[in-house]
């Protein structure tokens, strides 16, 4: 295995840069858990899911089915990428406030397409928000409450936007603060 | 972890199909959807794969003058949201919002599904119905070949080791076209089709039907058209007979491997439906 030939490439991930040197076999999914963000969760690992879900250059994909030199460049930020326990994103405050978290593994998922789904449709209908969330599986089944959730947050955001003074708060809630360090590994 | 092998990544289709001539046995990947699942199951063993996503050749959509060329790894979601598309060949926005998932349609493409060939790739009966052709390039020669002739067996397709699908290409349908597409699975979203049936007509001032097109997917080993439906439709003003006489052949048409009895039921009924609405749209 080790005899492939490892391959550099670059990525950032919620907003820290990597360095990386990669086995051309490796899954992004796996390369995250691995640099740490574990909020990323396995779940089916054939694109079923939606457990493993980020934004790769704003779009929400499943990190399952990308190879981690396909994201070579790319800039992908995951729910813990949103918000910190401290300073939540409006999505997972709503999902907090929704009680649409029950288990919780399928949560950074939910957030994540839901994060997609609010950027591009910022007032969406009940069946717009089960079409943008149709990638994500909830195995306790609680998708009433993450709907309710998704309205919530829609409305809250929009509630913010609204607001002249709010932007900066905004920003501030859409990026969380980067801890940690970057990492820089070379290929030999 | 999946199995190991090595990577190439050529930044143009040149360097692609160089590569592809070189190491024959190499296996292209775009959006990955069904690739690593394959790769994960031992179904697919490569050992060189070559990452077509930075050529951005093929991520293109273009027209040049009444063809619309749609470059092999423009995904399904842009497929749904692309203006172009939207205005010239609504039904590939149609098949597209039935197509997986978002998550899917982000990375899901053209080129893969078609080449794929699982006998329940949505975007096939979509394309038979505008007469698509695809487009093989290979280091020596591109080649274009209809949609129609493409698929050879579930899985297998007339394209050769050293050729990539780049393009899929077809005649804007004319403003009195008017098509439908619709898929039946397990779900209404987030499933495989169990049928997909895409019917295409355009009627001309006299109200004459002067080209119709019928396709199904998942309904037989590969996507077909019902060439014997889409006659007794073309060259007359069909009637409520006519259009029944269409869909019952449509039914008759498809081999599936399983379930046939229902699957025949579905085509007949969805059949009749969707080339009704089609027929009044197109006179409308």
């Amino acid at each position: 295995m080790s005899r492939k030939k490892k391959i550099q490439i670059a990525l950032t991930v919620n907003g820290r840069n990597h360095e990386l040197c990669v086995r051309p076999n490796a899954v992004l999914l796996h390369t995250l858990r691995e640099l740490g963000y574990t909020d990323v969760k396995n779940g089916c690992e054939i694109g079923e899911c939606g457990a493993c879900a980020v934004l790769m250059n704003g779009q929400a994909v499943n990190s399952c089915m990308v190879l981690t030199i396909q994201a070579d460049g790319v800039e992908i930020v995951t729910n813990a990428g949103l918000g910190t326990t401290g300073r939540p994103h409006p999505i997972q405050e709503a999902f907090a406030d929704a009680g649409a978290v029950q288990c919780g593994f399928c949560t950074p998922g939910m957030v994540i397409s839901a994060k997609a789904l609010l950027d591009r449709n910022p007032d969406p209908s009940e069946e717009e928000i089960r079409v943008g969330l149709s990638g994500n599986l909830c195995r306790c089944t609680g998708y009433g409450q993450i709907v309710s959730a998704v309205h919530l947050a829609a409305e809250r955001l929009r509630e913010l936007a609204s607001r002249p003074s709010s932007s900066q708060d905004k920003e501030r809630q859409e990026t969380a603060p980067a801890e940690g360090i970057s990492s820089h590994e070379v290929c030999d | 972890m999946l199995p190991a092998f090595e990577v190439r990544r050529p930044g143009t289709l040149a360097e692609a199909l160089k590569l592809l001539t070189i190491m024959p046995q190499a296996t292209p990947i775009a959006g990955g959807t069904n690739l690593l699942v394959d790769i994960r199951s031992g179904r697919l063993t490569p050992n060189f794969v070559v990452d077509l996503a930075r050529i951005e050749e093929l991520c293109c959509i273009h027209r040049e003058g009444n063809e619309l060329s749609i470059g092999g790894a423009v995904t399904l979601a842009r497929l749904l949201e692309d203006p172009v598309i939207r205005q010239t060949a609504p039904i590939l926005a149609e098949m597209a919002r039935s197509f997986a998932n978002v998550l899917i349609r982000n990375r899901a493409t053209v080129g893969g599904n078609l080449a794929n060939a699982a006998p329940c790739a949505d975007s096939a009966a979509a394309l038979l119905v505008l007469d698509a052709d695809v487009e093989l390039a290979s280091a020596e020669r591109t080649r274009r070949v209809p949609l129609s002739d493409f698929f050879v067996r579930p899985f297998e397709t007339v394209r050769q080791s050293n050729e990539l699908l780049t393009a899929v290409r077809f005649s804007i349908p004319s403003r009195r076209t008017a098509s439908r597409f619709e898929k039946v699975g397990l779900r209404k979203i987030s499933c495989m089709a169990k049928v997909d049936i895409a019917v295409a007509v355009t009627i001309d001032e006299v109200s004459v039907c002067q080209r119709a097109r019928i396709a199904l997917g998942a309904a037989s080993p590969i996507a077909i058209r019902a060439t014997d439906a889409e006659a007794t439709l073309e060259g007359q003003k069909p009637n409520e007979a006519a259009v029944d006489k269409a869909a019952s052949l449509a039914a008759e048409s498809i081999a599936p491997r399983t379930g046939s009895e229902y699957k025949r039921q579905v085509v007949g009924a969805l059949a009749r439906r969707l080339l009704k609405a089609a027929l009044e749209d197109a006179t409308a």
